[in-house]
């Protein structure tokens, strides 16, 4: 399973993540921060990462092995 | 250098807004700046004033944040100077082609190598989302709340008819796209535009019914056409859309090179035949 | 290359001459009457000596331009007159808290606006002064030969360096067309800029760190060299950083008037001619010293004890020599070509309240020296 990380120091709660990601991987939560919710879900194709304008998420992609 | 090396992270987050493009770009240009192998000591950000133009404050090369609209005149007596240097000038919509026009078209056709970064986010984000030389007809923004009334500016289409040799468009979403444009622009002698589209989430996504970030994020990218797919598209077809990719890429000698090959050679010519 | 030549030509000619001959390599204006020549000579000496010069599109490129090719460490300077000089202001504000050395040349011609565009005026005294938004601190040197505009260009550009600052030249029409012998000797004296000492490590260089000095001028090396560091022309620390902080506001606003003020005495200079018997003073800088010194040799030959003090240094102003003069004379003339701006400046000296007389003349002619003559005579009957 990919492992997504979320710097909280840095996230500003805008969603894009939640938005950008094709598998609905992510949602928002109260207060702001998005949460991981399904990362089986997750296919590793950095969306997320890439758009995340504040550098605030990682997605460590693992082999399926 | 990997490009996140050029970052200053201890200096992160930005004080830009949540869900604002600009740290796409910021990333985009971070790759760029890999992608090159620039090294911190030969490059300099040139900035004005505006929400883009603070993103030297988070990146590690020197920098020089001058003021509103100048950017590009700051960055061509660098470059002139120390011609051996990266230059990038970075510049909003307001500060490039607003009160910084003049200077754009004219570094457009005096062709100095410096590579422009210019985000397009339609309005003034930084004194709170006022309509600048790049907001289409009919949007509200702080200043035209009745719908604006003033066509604009096609910031690409301008550079072409200016005469700038390197230029291309991206949205900032499209974080590789960009930073290929951006690099593609660095590696040019002459003088390289690159447009990024870059949503202002906070005011013009709000006062244009694009209530959450990812909404404007959805419609830019709806009106982004590649260059390949815009070839085969009618000028119906391509109503109120904007092409991306390199738009053009002609050869050119840059001002330095002229000035080197012409100027300096006939000047120091003429000097020893008046024998001073 | 050009040492001790002895040439017949126009202050313009001077200044551009005055430039290269002090070190300068980079040259960006936009052409306008009376300083286009400096332009035209720069233009064609620039790149016989491996110089830079361009057009820019305006004079607010222009200033920018310069500001840019000094932060890369070639000496470089712009000329202009009214109309361009007012463009420049905010930019020499940009030179002021980069404290980025570079000299403007303002060859003054009448205003306001447009103005009488071809004729002589010394009416922006002030604005070299205030002209910058902000409180700051300038250095303005007002050459009245051609002569001087070759040796006061080389000194402004010592002083731009020495003190990292912008130093104006306020000249006018008449000194910048006028042609007189001058003798090009090359630099006497050429002041470099202070680099960081080399036993600095490269972190720990700061752009804007005064403090660390006794003189309160920083080091400053060169973008491209091994420094890698921020110009910020916003409210900065002394790393470049943007800042708000009320502490750090406070010590750089002071720093970029105290700095100027701290070396005040290195920087002012007036000539005096025949002070030391006169009774009566002509003060005046600039084309108008030329009248003042005809109106003083016509009073001597009448017999009249009076002497001129010239001011060299227009800003700061020579307060400590003008109140000098002021204590001892029993009156004086300020001969200039506005309505009193120096006038304004030499009054908050008159302590002994002796009478002190205003020749300002706004006509575009230059001042006659029968016109001090007169004034001379008002003073004497005050």
């Amino acid at each position: 399973m990919n492992v997504i990380e979320i710097n909280e120091n840095r996230c500003k709660g805008c969603g894009l993540c939640v938005g950008f990601c094709p598998k609905d991987v992510l949602e928002m939560r109260l207060p702001r921060a998005p949460q991981v919710i399904r990362e089986d879900l997750c296919i590793g194709c950095k969306q997320c990462e890439l758009k995340c304008p504040d550098f605030a998420i990682t997605v460590e992609v693992k082999s399926h092995a | 250098m990997r490009w996140d090396e050029y970052l200053k992270k201890e200096r992160l987050p930005s004080f830009w807004c949540a869900g604002c493009g600009y740290g796409q770009v910021m990333r985009s240009l971070a790759m760029a700046l890999e992608k090159t192998r620039a090294a911190l000591e030969n490059t300099v950000i040139v900035s004005g004033i505006g929400c883009w133009g603070h993103v030297d404050s988070w990146m590690k090369p020197n920098a020089f944040h001058g003021i509103h609209g100048r950017a590009l005149a700051f960055a061509t007596g660098i470059k002139l100077a120390s011609p051996a240097l990266n230059v990038i000038v970075v510049m909003g919509d307001g500060d490039g082609v607003t009160i910084g026009g003049n200077h754009f078209i004219h570094a457009c056709r005096r062709n100095v190598g410096l590579t422009a970064v210019v985000c397009n986010n339609l309005n003034y984000g930084m004194t709170g989302g006022q309509y600048s030389g790049t907001t289409p007809e009919d949007s509200i923004t702080s200043t035209s709340r009745y719908g604006h009334i003033e066509q604009s500016f096609d910031i690409c289409r301008l550079a072409e008819a200016a005469g700038a040799h390197f230029i291309a468009r991206s949205i900032s979403e499209n974080v590789v796209a960009t930073a290929d444009c951006i690099a593609e622009g660095m590696k040019r002698e002459n003088f390289a535009v690159i447009e990024v589209m870059s949503p202002c989430t906070t005011h013009y996504g709000r006062n244009n019914n694009m209530r959450k970030p990812i909404e404007m994020y959805r419609r830019i990218k709806s009106l982004a056409v590649p260059v390949g797919t815009a070839a085969k598209l009618s000028s119906e077809q391509m109503e109120g859309k904007f092409v991306t990719g390199i738009l053009l890429d002609r050869p050119g000698e840059d001002y330095f090179t002229r000035y080197q090959n012409n100027i300096k050679v006939k000047a120091q010519t003429a000097a020893k035949e008046e024998g001073t | 290359m050009r040492k001790h030549e002895i040439r017949f030509g126009m202050g313009n000619e001077a200044i551009a001459e005055g430039a290269i001959a002090a070190g300068a390599r980079f040259y960006a204006g936009y052409p306008i009457t009376p300083s286009s020549e400096i332009a035209d000579i720069s233009s064609v000496r620039l790149p016989q000596v491996g110089g830079i010069f361009v057009q820019m599109e305006d004079e607010i490129g222009s200033m920018s331009a310069i500001i840019g090719a000094s932060a890369a460490g070639v000496k470089s300077y712009t000329a202009t007159s009214g109309p361009g000089i007012s463009l420049m202001q905010e930019n020499i504000g940009v030179a002021v808290i980069t404290e980025i050395p570079c000299v403007i040349i303002n060859v003054q011609r009448s205003g306001p606006s447009t103005g009488l565009a071809t004729k002589p005026g010394q009416q922006d005294v002030m604005q070299a002064r205030w002209g910058a938004h902000g409180d700051h601190a300038i250095i303005a040197l007002s050459p009245s030969s051609v002569q001087e505009c070759y040796d006061l260009t080389i000194r402004a550009f010592n002083l731009a360096e020495k003190y990292r600052t912008p130093v104006c030249i306020l000249s006018d029409e008449i000194v910048g067309h006028m042609r007189e012998q001058f003798e090009l000797h090359g630099a006497k004296e050429i002041i470099g800029r202070k680099q960081p000492d080399p036993s600095m490590p490269v972190e720990a260089f700061r752009p804007y760190d005064f403090e660390r000095y006794e003189d309160h001028i920083a080091p400053l090396p060169p973008f491209g060299g091994r420094y890698v560091y921020r110009h910020t022309a916003s409210g900065h620390d002394e790393n470049g950083y943007v800042t708000n902080d009320k502490q750090n506001a406070n010590k750089f606003i002071r720093h970029y008037t105290e700095k100027i003020e701290k070396h005040r005495d290195d920087i002012v200079t007036v000539e005096a001619h025949c002070m030391e018997d006169a009774e009566y003073a002509i003060i005046s800088f600039g084309c108008s010293v030329r009248s003042a010194m005809a109106a003083m040799r016509m009073a001597r030959a009448r017999g009249k004890k009076v002497g001129v003090l010239k001011l060299i240094t227009l800003w700061p102003f020579a307060d400590k020599e003008v109140r000098a003069v002021l204590d001892r004379v029993k009156g004086a003339i300020v001969a200039e070509m506005n309505l009193g701006q120096v006038f304004s400046e030499v009054s908050r000296h008159n302590d002994r309240r002796i009478p002190l007389v205003s020749v300002g003349k706004v006509d575009a002619e230059i001042i006659y020296p029968e016109e001090i003559l007169d004034a001379l005579e008002e003073a004497a009957r005050a």
